[in-house]
């Protein structure tokens, strides 16, 4: 095993060698049908050792479920960037899946307004960790052409955690699957986040600041319910 | 050529209905207190106390069988409703009537047994501005969560207020919690993070075993205060963006024909022939691609069909998208339309994007056939759609219903021919209309709408080609700030891609607009979304819903 943390693959194979394997790696004789950067990379040896740590980033970005989720004008172009021409499939990021529990990563395409944002975090929970946020568009970002609205949330990290902003309104089909390109290298190389919870304000009811608008509402909410409280004043 | 079109005149005595001031007027009596004219139509003030009589005057005697839209607003001393009636056999009759309350106790009666569509309307108008209506069967919030404090748009909201948002399971209102025992009635959440939904919709459906016992639409989960932001915009370049995120699949230019033509006609401006050329060629680009999006979801929804007619869908949309990227700059938010014209002329060399129009244009009758062999064609889906979601044209006049779900209703009412704006009246096309009521219908009437743009988009390439090159004008002259009059209303509408798209603009003197109403056509159509599922199969359901063609950011705003 090779000390660098940047190779994961590279095996020791000093003490392999043989002349079939010579000819392959070169690529003269007779025998060059296997030649190719794979064959470089893990040499001759029919073992691979890395870290399961390692091997695990790798397969995690090479192998993404993204959860089928359309918010706004983002999710028509996130629509094309799935369908032909764009293809994120090539990617190994293709098949949208209908439900949070199969999917690893969740775009967010698109605005996110004070009624939405606890049902986005409801479905952003029920996801399978490890799990990855990809924000698509301004408005993810801080609220994009929105930002002054009543109802708009500045940004979906307001939320849940984010670990790539595509900028763009929207962004073009190219700009996301450089996201998500982006988003595989991030995971192979291991430097995702892990998972963690942001300050959000989700808080049992009893815990919040007291004020008319808890008071009136006491009595009606559950305090098992989810409770999300926006700050309109602190917001960004 | 001017888009206004002096509403009074229009009305010649082919119709002996009451139709300009005095005659409404003398039909109304003592009814109407006062006049309060807007610039598209006569308008009359009442009583709070006599919204259904007047209502049920102007619609049984006088033919305003259409209530196209309800604004609310808050003036400096009074709440105000307004109802902009117009009528589906002649668009350009128009009356507005309008119901002052006070300040302190803001009461009106409810136009819901008229009109049912005001159900919604006033339920927008009493979340945002706080006006009360009673007789309304079910008058609590629309748009904002049922949490919310203050009413957004009146004139003492605090935006910094801090706001609770609760997320809890919805109870079944047709029955008690049968949980322990035999339950009769099952209760689902439909939404909203729904693949079938077509955005962020949360249905709350009642299944009474496999079919549909009561359907509630709940909308509100895409509100982006998109009034708001108008209102705090100036009217010559800020606002122009907006409208692209109204109806978002790819309809901006349509919804951007919108603001354009009620702002030039509040501030009288002309807009050049050749930039009406062109503004009617993206804009029926767009509404090939917006219902090419609709066929290919509605496939989707009906067969689950991801690959062939969804991808194929894509595959147009992508060839418009290019051609309009061309001529724009943009793949979905053009922001291409400016008053009194467009931004910039068409792209160099006019040839090769005369040339990409018209590839398209000879592919599409193929791609059509394609698609009637894949979908119209196939027996499956017929099965499926052929006698659903029954919307008899009564029920959807009385919705306010427009666009293809109206026009697959048999009701021959389009704004392009019937209230003439841009180039349409000059080009050789027809209204589409089908007479099935059903979901098959909608279909097609989508995809024969499609044939017929493509008709007058070729009629413009050809227009455009041989126009001459001194005579190119995009814009016409227009003040770097515009400042309507005081109190200057006015309510016009586009024909959209999914139907009658009206602005409704009141100017208060200053460079921005007092009041900005968007009357969106789907959410007057996700409006009979109840109507036609109850007592369907689930399935057929997700059909209907599929078939009206709602865009979220448009329902929402």
């Amino acid at each position: 095993m090779s000390s660098d943390q940047n190779q994961p693959f590279v095996t020791d194979d000093s003490k392999v060698q043989t002349k079939t394997r010579d000819a392959r790696m070169t690529g003269t004789g007779t025998d060059n049908r296997f030649n190719s950067k794979l064959r470089e990379a893990f040499g001759s040896s029919p073992f691979i050792l890395t870290k399961f740590d390692n091997f695990m980033n790798w397969v995690r970005g090479s192998s993404m479920f993204m959860l089928q989720f359309g918010i706004a004008c983002c999710s028509i172009e996130m629509m094309h960037t799935y369908s032909v021409k764009h293809d994120l499939d090539r990617f190994h990021a293709g098949v949208p899946r209908a439900s949070p529990r199969q999917a690893d990563v969740i775009i967010v395409p698109g605005t996110i307004v004070s009624k939405f944002a606890p049902r986005m975090k409801r479905v952003y929970d029920q996801m399978p960790e490890p799990k990855f946020v990809i924000g698509m568009g301004s408005c993810t970002i801080s609220g994009g052409p929105f930002q002054e609205g009543y109802n708009v949330i500045k940004g979906a990290e307001e939320v849940i955690p984010v670990d790539i902003h595509v900028p763009g309104c929207p962004p073009r089909p190219e700009a996301l699957v450089y996201g998500v390109a982006k988003l595989q290298q991030r995971i192979a190389e291991g430097e995702s986040s892990p998972v963690t919870v942001k300050p959000y304000e989700l808080e049992q009811f009893g815990d919040l600041e007291q004020d008319e608008l808890i008071d009136k509402l006491a009595e009606e909410v559950d305090t098992d319910d989810l409770v999300m409280r926006y700050n309109w004043a602190d917001s960004p | 050529m001017s888009l206004e079109k002096p509403q009074d005149e229009q009305s010649n005595a082919v119709v002996a209905k009451p139709t300009t001031g005095e005659e409404l007027a003398e039909l109304l009596g003592d009814l109407a207190i006062g006049r309060d004219d807007h610039m598209n139509a006569p308008g009359f003030v009442i009583r709070p106390t006599d919204v259904q009589e007047t209502l049920f005057r102007l619609r049984d005697d006088a033919g305003f069988d259409h209530l196209s839209n309800v604004t609310a607003e808050e003036r400096e001393d009074r709440y105000e409703t307004i109802y902009h009636l117009t009528s589906y056999d002649d668009r350009t009759r128009e009356v507005s009537v309008v119901v002052p309350t006070t300040k302190d106790d803001p009461r009106s009666q409810s136009a819901n047994p008229v009109f049912r569509t005001a159900d919604w309307h006033e339920r927008e108008a009493y979340d945002l501005i706080g006006i009360e209506y009673d007789d309304h069967p079910d008058l609590r919030r629309i748009l904002l969560p049922d949490t919310w404090q203050g009413h957004p748009l009146s004139k003492d909201f605090d935006q910094r207020r801090p706001q609770v948002v609760t997320l809890k399971e919805w109870a079944n209102p047709l029955a008690d919690d049968h949980r322990d025992s035999e339950g009769e009635t099952m209760y689902i959440n439909i939404g909203p993070h729904h693949p079938a939904t077509h955005g962020v919709l949360h249905v709350r459906t009642v299944l009474d075993g496999e079919q549909v016992a009561d359907v509630d639409p709940d909308i509100g989960y895409l509100h982006r205060c998109e009034e708001q932001m108008c209102q705090t915009k100036t009217y010559r370049h800020q606002i122009m963006p907006y409208p692209d995120r109204w109806d978002y699949g790819s309809a901006g230019l349509l919804n951007e024909w919108a603001y354009a033509r009620a702002a030039e006609d509040l501030n009288d401006i002309d807009v050049p022939e050749y930039a009406q050329i062109i503004r009617t060629m993206g804009a029926e680009l767009c509404r090939i691609a917006s219902h090419m999006l609709a066929v290919g979801t509605f496939a989707l929804d009906v067969y689950g069909d991801f690959t062939a007619i969804f991808m194929y869908a894509m595959r147009d949309r992508e060839i418009i998208q290019n051609i309009l990227e061309d001529l724009t700059g943009q793949r979905m938010m053009f922001n291409y339309f400016r008053l009194g014209g467009v931004v910039w002329d068409l792209p160099e060399p006019r040839e090769e994007f005369f040339e990409k129009i018209r590839d398209f244009l000879d592919d599409l009758p193929g791609t059509l056939e394609e698609y009637h062999d894949l979908i119209s064609g196939n027996e499956i889906l017929q099965l499926r759609t052929i006698d659903t979601g029954v919307l008899p044209p009564e029920v959807a006049k009385s919705y306010g219903a427009t666009g293809p779900v109206a026009r697959a209703s048999g009701i021959d009412y389009d704004l392009r021919r019937d209230d003439p704006y841009g180039y349409y009246d000059e080009l050789d096309w027809d209204v589409i209309t089908d007479d099935g009521c059903d979901n098959y219908s909608r279909l097609l009437c989508r995809m024969r709408e499609v044939e017929e743009s493509a008709k007058i988009i070729s009629q413009c390439v050809d227009l455009l080609e041989d126009w001459p090159e001194e005579e190119r004008t995009i814009q016409s002259n227009v003040p770097r700030t515009l400042r309507p009059e005081d109190d200057t209303e006015i309510y016009r509408a586009v024909e959209g891609a999914k139907g009658e798209l009206g602005i409704y603009i009141r100017a208060d003197g200053t460079d921005k607009p007092g009041r900005f109403k968007i009357r969106s056509p789907c959410f007057s159509n996700l409006q009979t979304l109840p109507e036609i599922s109850n007592g369907e199969y689930l399935p057929d359901m997700i059909a209907s819903l599929g078939s009206l063609d709602i865009i979220l950011g448009e329902v929402d705003r």
